[in-house]
């Protein structure tokens, strides 16, 4: 009888929030807002807000069209299983709905207040979560994590281009270090909830290649990862205080990830405290990254100032 | 929110949800109104 009736009530609005999955979208904002701040051009406050806004109306957008595709496999796993459709609490169509205009709408909006070549990427990045990644990869491929980083990687890259209107080899490097950065975040968590994908089907890659490929895997991203995010200073687009930042931060990724790749999992009950632990380094990695990044940018510019 | 919290009535809990949305949907209103507004005056400097 309680089923029945909450299945007639109309979803909560805190509903539709979670849909939008803020904890990611704090990720987003942050690295969008960074690469907003690290352009060499000056943006109007309020156009940087309104970029802000429609890459986080975007993502949360993309997310929302990921839960309704979703929904089923949601309901599989423990730490998705309270989400509002495998809940109950919601309707399908609405989620669908909902994650259409706001996707739709950030694109208009950005297009309309900041330049169609930014929007023109935030339509790529929505695509490319919702549709390459969600419907066409996940399900399919071990090397889902690997291509589908590209739309994590996205924002930087349009906060940049809302800035400058242009493309050039520094929000490209940004997109490159999140994107090789992915992996080894998302892998060092499909290690210790390997159970939960095994079972509703998804080829996560300790499912499909087993625990040892995937370690060695997420050691070769880190060691790739190092030289790549000192490249923006090698190359001349930031200063010492972003480059030896990116060099200490991931060398200490790099010694994580060597306690991960290079260990075997001792028993079934082996608390994965590595695993853990490079994966709540590997988040304060990328805040810590693109804060130096944005430290650089001020440090220099109020310098020639 | 889980079911626990819920109004036993159910007419009172559909309405209670259906407040709720309205006034944040207002609040998003407004604000994008304000917004809309800035853009312009930004877009004018």
């Amino acid at each position: 009888m309680t089923t029945t009736t909450a299945q007639a009530l109309p979803a909560e609005w805190r509903d539709f929030f979670a849909l939008t999955k803020p904890r990611v979208m704090s990720l987003v904002i942050f690295t969008g807002l960074c690469g907003l701040l690290a352009a060499p051009d000056h943006i109007n406050p309020v156009l940087g807000f309104t970029a802000i806004l429609c890459i986080a109306v975007g993502a949360g957008g993309a997310a929302a069209l990921n839960q309704w595709w979703e929904a089923d496999i949601d309901a599989g796993m423990k730490r998705t299983a309270a989400r509002p459709l495998p809940a109950g609490r919601m309707d399908r169509t609405s989620a669908r709905d909902f994650g259409i205009g706001l996707s739709v709408g950030s694109v208009l909006l950005m297009g309309l207040a900041i330049g169609w070549l930014a929007a023109a990427i935030l339509a790529l990045s929505i695509v490319y979560y919702a549709v390459i990644y969600t419907i066409w990869l996940k399900p399919r491929t071990p090397q889902n994590i690997v291509i589908g980083g590209g739309a994590g990687a996205f924002p930087p890259l349009i906060g940049w281009v809302a800035a400058t209107g242009d493309i050039t080899a520094m929000p490209v490097l940004l997109f490159a270090i999140i994107f090789f950065w992915t992996p080894p975040h998302f892998w060092a968590l499909a290690l210790f909830v390997k159970t939960d994908y095994a079972k509703v089907g998804i080829p996560m890659m300790p499912v499909v290649a087993g625990e040892t490929s995937t370690r060695r895997q997420i050691l070769a991203y880190a060691v790739l990862l190092l030289p790549l995010s000192a490249l923006p200073w090698f190359i001349g687009g930031t200063g010492a205080v972003y480059g030896v930042s990116a060099l200490v931060l991931s060398t200490g990724f790099l010694l994580l990830s060597l306690r991960v790749g290079l260990r075997q999992r001792a028993s079934e009950d082996d608390t994965m405290k590595p695993e853990k632990q490079l994966f709540g380094y590997s988040i304060v990695y990328l805040f810590a990254l693109f804060a130096a990044l944005v430290a650089d940018h001020w440090l220099v510019q109020g310098a020639i100032a | 929110m889980n079911q626990v919290d819920r109004n036993p009535d159910p007419e009172a809990e559909r309405m209670r949800i259906i407040r709720g949305r309205n006034r944040v949907f207002g609040v998003l209103l407004i604000g994008f109104a304000v917004l809309i507004f800035a853009i312009s005056i930004a877009k004018m400097a």
